[in-house]
């Protein structure tokens, strides 16, 4: 099967996925007993007219089936309704405006946790004995870390007590940075705008450690395993009996480890989506993390149903994108 | 008898961390039923001739909270919360996932692939979300946070046992009983399920470890429990508003309490898949 076709029929499997997860999603949200519509609208008594206005603007008085299609097709045109709470306000533009920081966060936050992973995993398969065995506990450790708790702590040390980093937001409101893609460090350099980049790297350093250490666990082990296998592999010893340098030897080891270190990004992504959902809320990070959690607190049941399908639709496109670059690098995996 | 069963573990591979995260849960379950002669305090209740936000000290080891509850009170009567939610959700988990991964890698066919695709998609998402979003529309008890946590572990389950299925399902005995006539179920009942029972030892720790962390999460937003039941996650969220006056104690010992049962959970799963030599996922 050719390289398109690989990708084409891949991305086909991108549907199935996201329908399981809306119809999961929209069985949770409209079918479980419970009025959302008064839920969200509080205790206070509403006339019951205006309780059947609000319902028909939001296609709520529908039966289920149409329902059940309308959101569908107004995903396909990216539109997921109007938020329950906020009238008028559209929750495909909410998300977007959103979209970018959890997104900064997530790809920082990853960096973070693929360094450490190499540096721990790579002193485990290079040093052994002892250091072999403490990196093996930090990486059981690190995975039972409870985000909101080392990011709490980190914020106590480092911001409240040492003053050396803020405690919260994205950046200093008053660098007066103007947004052109939402990626605050873009933005920053696109604009010439020194001291917005200072300010924004300052925020993301204790967010993006949280999520990368807590995420470290899994590499730390993953490099641990395949580099010293791949150390005392027969091509290995093929080469230290050349007279390679063991620097030179550890090099080819590593390039042939990397493939299931590839696989495992793809499958952390998930992972650091759900990590960063608690790192937002932990450091007031604007993204689409602490949206869900602000909406979920105001019972905005669509606004909810719409960043859950967002982040089905993200993380499907996600796993094809790590399948094909996989199939790219190794050629032998194909339908 | 319990001494030489204690031995015979320790002995196993990775006989000293299953050891190890095995004493850590009984530990926990035993101050959580024990919690009433263990706390010195009621958890909600301000003892009199005790202050407001005092660090801890001997009468208070784990300091108070801003309305004067003792903290180590309420971590005590808290571990009551998480492993009735975790226990609760590792169980249903179980009893749903394990029998549809052993009949759908069994007998295959369309119900098979139909399962595997949306069990596959719903393992595939983060799973704090899809709980968030259950827990949201159930509102806060634990009943509720364990049916959430429910639906990110029956596809945990039921992936493994299918794998593990498919695996035996080519083993020459499988292949020995059916070519000798026994009924499906027999073979399923005696002969696949005990050697699925490993398996799921090793899932229940590794599962049970993700289950202790999302519940936190929960909790921390407010799902789980309602203030001012103690609750670890709740607490923790409660305590970050007095970081800031200095109470490190409020985030740091709930917080601690977490990590060392989900460790304890780990540590089992982790001993556990080296003794049965089952790759967790």
């Amino acid at each position: 099967m050719s390289l398109l076709r690989y990708v084409a029929v891949r991305s086909a499997l991108i549907i199935p996925t996201v329908l399981v997860l809306y119809t999961v999603v929209f069985i949770v949200m409209r079918v479980l007993p419970g009025d959302p519509v008064r839920a969200a609208l509080g205790v206070h008594y509403i006339p019951p007219e205006e309780l059947e206005e609000i319902r028909s603007r939001l296609g709520l008085d529908e039966p289920l089936y149409i329902q059940y299609f309308e959101y569908l097709a107004g995903i396909l045109r990216g539109d997921l309704g109007e938020s329950l709470v906020f009238e008028g306000r559209s929750v495909w533009s909410d998300i977007i405006d959103r979209f970018p920081a959890t997104l900064e966060l997530a790809l920082a936050g990853s960096l973070v946790s693929i360094a450490i992973g190499f540096i721990t995993g790579g002193l485990a398969a290079l040093k052994g004995g002892i250091v072999d065995r403490l990196m093996r506990v930090y990486g059981i450790i690190a995975y039972t870390l409870f985000i909101p708790w080392l990011g709490l702590m980190l914020q106590y040390i480092f911001s409240i007590r040492l003053g050396l980093l803020p405690s919260g937001g994205r950046i200093d409101p008053r660098v007066g940075l103007e947004e052109v893609t939402g990626f605050y460090l873009v933005d920053s350099i696109i604009t010439g705008n020194p001291h917005a980049f200072v300010s924004t790297l300052e925020h993301l350093i204790l967010p993006s450690l949280t999520l990368g250490i807590v995420l470290s666990g899994a590499y730390t082990r993953i490099v641990r395993v395949h580099l010293s296998e791949a150390l005392r592999s027969e091509f290995s010893i093929a080469y230290r009996a050349r007279g390679l340098r063991e620097s030179a030897v550890f090099i080819h080891a590593l390039r042939n480890s990397l493939v299931p270190i590839v696989t495992l990004m793809g499958l952390q992504f998930a992972l650091l989506l759900g990590g960063a959902i608690l790192t937002e809320t932990t450091f007031s990070w604007p993204g689409l993390g602490s949206f869900l959690v602000e909406r979920v607190m105001y019972r905005d049941y669509t606004a909810v149903q719409g960043a859950v399908v967002f982040f089905a639709v993200i993380v499907s496109v996600v796993s094809m994108v790590v399948d094909v670059i996989y199939a790219i690098i190794d050629p032998r995996i194909r339908y | 008898m319990a001494l030489k069963l204690i031995e015979g573990l320790l002995r196993a591979p990775g006989g000293f961390m299953t050891v190890a995260g095995a004493s850590i849960i009984v530990f926990f379950t035993a101050v959580a039923l024990a919690a009433p002669f263990i706390a010195p305090y009621p958890p909600d209740v301000n003892p009199p001739g005790v202050g407001v936000l005092e660090p801890p000290s001997l009468k208070n080891p784990f300091g108070t909270n801003e309305l004067g509850y003792d903290v180590f009170s309420r971590v005590v009567w808290g571990a009551r919360v998480v492993l009735q939610v975790v226990v609760l959700s590792s169980i249903i988990s179980l009893l749903v996932g394990v029998p549809l991964g052993l009949v759908s890698g069994y007998y295959g066919g369309p119900i098979d692939r139909l399962l595997s695709m949306v069990m596959d998609s719903l393992y595939a998402f983060p799973g704090i979300i899809l709980a968030i979003a259950v827990a949201s529309v159930l509102g806060p008890s634990v009943i509720n946070a364990a049916i959430a946590l429910m639906v990110i572990y029956v596809p945990t389950y039921y992936r493994m046992t299918r794998a593990r299925v498919l695996e035996l399902k080519s083993e020459p005995f499988i292949e020995a009983l059916q070519a000798m006539g026994t009924p499906d179920r027999l073979i399923l009942a005696r002969h696949i399920l005990p050697n699925v029972a490993p398996t799921i030892l090793v899932v229940f720790g590794l599962a049970g470890a993700d289950a202790i962390l999302t519940e936190a999460g929960l909790s921390f937003f407010g799902l789980v429990t309602v203030y001012p039941t103690p609750d670890w996650g709740l607490d923790l969220y409660y305590g970050k508003n007095y970081l800031l006056n200095g109470a490190w104690w409020l985030v740091f010992f709930p917080g601690a309490a977490i990590l060392t049962l989900a460790l304890g959970f780990a540590l089992l799963g982790e001993g556990l898949s080296e003794r049965f030599k089952v790759r967790g996922e």
